[in-house]
């Protein structure tokens, strides 16, 4: 640890090659870590560092242009409130991951004085900010925080405005008003309970109407979404849980409507509102979701919010929606091209990694078309746009808001047994109606009637998929496997047929793999390791990260030169390095893969492979997910790496390359019409479409809290190798939910055996129902931890 | 025995006082973040400065 910690960057914790950048004695790994130092100590703000060692992250080195910021009717669409002297606004920045952050961010007054108030949100990565805007811009804010190292994410498709749509607190509400009614009926309940003297009858009454009074609002207010749920499912033929439930609820009020009115006895005021406030937590427990992850992105999302439009007046930062077929357009290096183009002037090298997921930029000449979602690399472009942002190739993909035709397929276990469940549950009701009313009991059949709905409300049954399955929510939400919702678990447990993408999901972009054919000094590699240094071409990144692990010391760069699409030339201690292709160094072209040449002083001095890194234990993985599954690959790439994969993959697996997005749709569908249930893994945009078909689509994503595509599910690409325990862990939790079902059958059982005699006591069902419920809980969240413990999802206390 | 009723009476009164609470804390936004607010109250106050002291 002694050694890595003096050559630590002080401000990040990345390694310093060499003491290059330092300031008060603290050692940097690059300018850009200086600098946000400098920024904080000139502004008293070193405190920053005391919190936590290297607080920092490494800043990007593409710097984004923040012009259209200045745009008002851009700007009107990001802020949360603007008056004459102040505006509010709210900013996603990805980077907040310590406490550090928080207290610098809180501390944003010291740094301008413009700025009065900045409030962090850590779980949502957000935060708060108030500002004076005589005094500074929103671009001037943006600026500042990209300078100190906080640069906030900002797309049309507004996370924060997105995640604040969806807001629990009316359910949050309904759960403490049920909570209030439920406490305190239950304390007026009890003298009942325990026998009360003759003398006391008189409170009886008193204690029955302030019962009837704290079930209105449960009724009214708490559970009127079951009523309104259950209506809008009969009214579409169908029997969903919240049939029996609103009807559990109407019998439950009505009888002890009546019997307060009538005076014939205490009622069921503590077991309905028990039963709507167990109901409502199970609702919440469902609705739980992940504040910074977004699972309904689309090209907004991924696409800048502005764009710079070459037009009379020179160029003019306009917004997306404004583009107009004809457009020109000037794109920067590092830039996304927003729509289908023609190139006009300049080269164009285009990463198409958000697109393919393959890194290796592509060359376009002029005259050709460019689609939109690549990003370019060197130097500024311009384009004219010959189709609209939303209907460019890619973005038409995602961009149809066709519902999932199997989401309407797909049933849930508790929409299944509650189809049979009503049914029986009304025969049951109705026949012991009857034969009371045969036995000329008609006191009897009534309460033997709204008994059997009382006590055979299922409750416990709606609560064991909500519980189980959050349960298993937070084991993969441990485990980097972030699902949507909890029905996309019980899916999870279906599935028959795995497709796979290659490129960044079956293979890890970050952990690229070279292999050196030549032979170089340690020397010579240095001086080629520094030369890479400077650029920002991927393969230069890294043939760094590569090479320079072993590497210490660096040395001076002179008449540096990077020209786009060939390679790199610079002179070190005297001697010409060339990096690139093969004609920049002068090499002879080497047959497949991907290949960096290098030569020093014109000296052809070998070549660099860039091997296809897959993710570790590939093939154990696979051979694990095939069995009782059919797996295949679908890949926009060539099929250079056929043989090796086809090792890989099972035998009876389809192996397609050079497929288009579109073809990846259709591709599942055609299996789907197979009457498979098709789980699609992808990574990067061209795979939108087909993971939007799946039945679940998994995102594989290195970095969560970088885009990702709209999906099910997003996988963190460390977590790959657990995929075979996921897929048994899910069909655990399913198993668990149809014992807690038929735990709670059982309970049910045992009322239906007082109530259709109509001699069932409130006290019964008092005991009974909350009784289900704690059992279920208690039994599903404890089957669960053993299930994950079992597949080694659980660390082991 | 008729201080039952007012009694009843006094402690639905102070449970609602809480239910009211609640729904403030609920919709003045206090549950929304549960989590950096026990981070910030661990900061100190200013400690070192370039000579000064500060409040």
């Amino acid at each position: 640890m002694t050694v890595s910690e003096t050559t630590q960057c002080y401000h990040c914790g990345d390694a310093v090659p060499s003491a290059a950048y330092e300031a008060d004695g603290h050692p940097f790994c690059c300018l850009g870590c200086q600098s946000v130092y400098r920024i904080l100590s000139n502004s008293n703000l070193k405190q920053y560092y005391r919190y936590n060692q290297h607080p920092g992250k490494r800043k990007g080195d593409a710097s984004a242009r923040y012009e259209y910021l200045d745009e008002a009717s851009l700007a009107d669409k990001l802020i949360d409130f603007r008056n004459d002297k102040i505006t509010v606004v709210t900013f996603y920045i990805p980077s907040i991951h310590c406490s550090s952050c928080i207290w610098l961010l809180e501390h944003l007054y010291k740094l301008h004085p413009a700025i009065s108030v900045s409030q962090s949100d850590f779980l949502k990565k957000q935060v708060n900010i108030t500002f004076k805007h005589a005094e500074l811009t929103l671009r001037g804010l943006v600026e500042l925080l990209v300078d100190i190292g906080y640069e906030p994410k900002i797309t049309l498709q507004d996370v924060i405005k997105e995640g604040r749509r969806f807001s629990q607190k009316g359910l949050v509400a309904k759960i403490a008003t049920a909570g209030f009614c439920f406490g305190n009926s239950m304390m007026l309940s009890f003298p009942e309970y325990f026998g009360m003297g003759a003398f006391e009858a008189h409170y009886s009454e008193f204690f029955g109407w302030m019962n009837l009074g704290f079930s209105l609002p449960v009724v009214f207010y708490c559970g009127r979404d079951y009523f309104r749920s259950a209506w809008h499912s009969l009214r579409r033929r169908e029997l969903n849980l919240d049939v029996p439930l609103a009807l559990g609820i109407a019998v439950l009020f009505a009888r002890t409507a009546v019997e307060v009115w009538s005076g014939s006895g205490p009622g069921f005021a503590d077991t309905l509102c028990g039963l709507v406030f167990f109901l409502l937590v199970g609702r919440w427990i469902q609705q739980r979701t992940y504040h910074h992850l977004s699972f309904e992105r689309d090209y907004r999302s991924y696409f800048p919010v502005a764009v710079t439009r070459l037009g009379g007046e020179g160029p003019k930062p306009i917004p997306l929606a404004d583009i107009r077929v004809g457009d020109r357009l000037l794109i920067r290096n590092n830039e996304i091209i927003p729509a289908d183009a023609i190139l006009l002037k300049g080269h164009a090298a285009i990463d198409f990694s958000f697109v393919t997921g393959e890194s290796t930029p592509v060359q376009r000449v002029l005259g050709e078309i460019i689609y939109a979602g690549g990003r370019q690399t060197g130097e500024a472009i311009e384009l004219e746009v010959v189709k609209a942002v939303s209907q460019s190739y890619l973005t038409r993909l995602w961009n149809n808001e066709t519902v999932k035709p199997h989401e309407r397929n797909f049933r849930t276990f508790s929409n299944t047994v509650s189809r049979y469940f009503t049914v029986v549950l009304l025969a049951i009701a109705f026949s012991a109606m009857t034969y009371w009313f045969l036995a000329n009991d008609a006191v009897r059949a009534w309460g033997a009637f709204t008994a059997v709905l009382i006590i055979a409300c299922p409750c416990a049954l709606a609560l064991s998929s909500p519980f189980t399955l959050s349960a298993a929510m937070s084991v993969f939400d441990k485990n980097r496997f972030y699902i949507k919702n909890t029905a996309a678990i019980e899916q999870l447990a279906t599935l028959d047929c795995l497709v796979f993408d290659k490129t960044g999901t079956i293979s890890s972009p970050s952990a690229s793999r070279m292999r050196f054919e030549g032979k170089l000094s340690p020397y010579e590699w240095s001086m080629i390791v520094g030369v890479c240094k400077n650029s920002t071409h991927p393969l230069s990144r890294e043939l760094v990260k590569w090479a320079g692990e072993t590497m210490s010391g660096c040395l001076a760069v002179e008449e540096y030169r990077e020209t786009a699409g060939k390679g790199i030339e610079a002179l070190v201690d005297g001697h010409r390095i060339r990096v690139g292709n093969a004609r920049f160094t002068g090499a002879w072209e080497k047959g497949n893969g991907s290949r960096v040449y290098l030569s020093i002083n014109d000296e052809v001095k070998g070549n660099l492979l860039v091997e296809q890194p897959w993710r570790k234990n590939l093939k154990e993985v696979l051979t694990e997910l095939a069995s009782g599954r059919q797996l295949h690959l679908i890949s926009g790439d060539n099929d250079k790496e056929k043989a090796e994969l086809s090792r890989v993959f099972p035998p009876q697996a389809d192996l397609l390359f050079n497929k288009l997005p579109t073809d990846k749709m259709e591709y599942i569908q055609s299996l789907q019409a197979r009457g498979h249930r098709v789980c699609m893994f992808g990574d990067g945009l061209n795979d939108a479409g087909a993971l939007k078909q799946a039945t679940l689509g998994i995102a594989v994503s290195d970095d969560i809290n970088n885009f990702s595509p709209g999906c099910d599910a997003i996988l963190d690409g460390r977590s790959f190798v657990k995929l075979p325990r996921f897929f048994r862990f899910a069909k655990d939790a399913v198993k668990v939910i149809h014992m807690s079902f038929g735990i709670s059958l059982t309970y049910n059982l045992v009322g239906l055996g007082f109530a259709i005699t109509g001699t069932m006591s409130p006290l019964v069902a008092a005991v009974l129902m909350p009784l289900s419920t704690v059992t279920i809980i208690g039994f599903t969240t404890i089957a669960t931890h053993l299930y994950a413990t079992k597949n080694q999802l659980v660390k082991k206390q | 025995m008729s201080v039952i009723f007012f009694l009843i009476g006094c402690s639905v009164f102070i449970a609602l006082i809480f239910l009211a609470a609640f729904f403030w804390a609920n919709k003045s936004g206090q549950h929304e973040d549960t989590y950096t607010p026990s981070i910030r109250m661990l900061f100190d106050d200013e400690v070192e400065d370039d000579g000064k002291t500060q409040g």
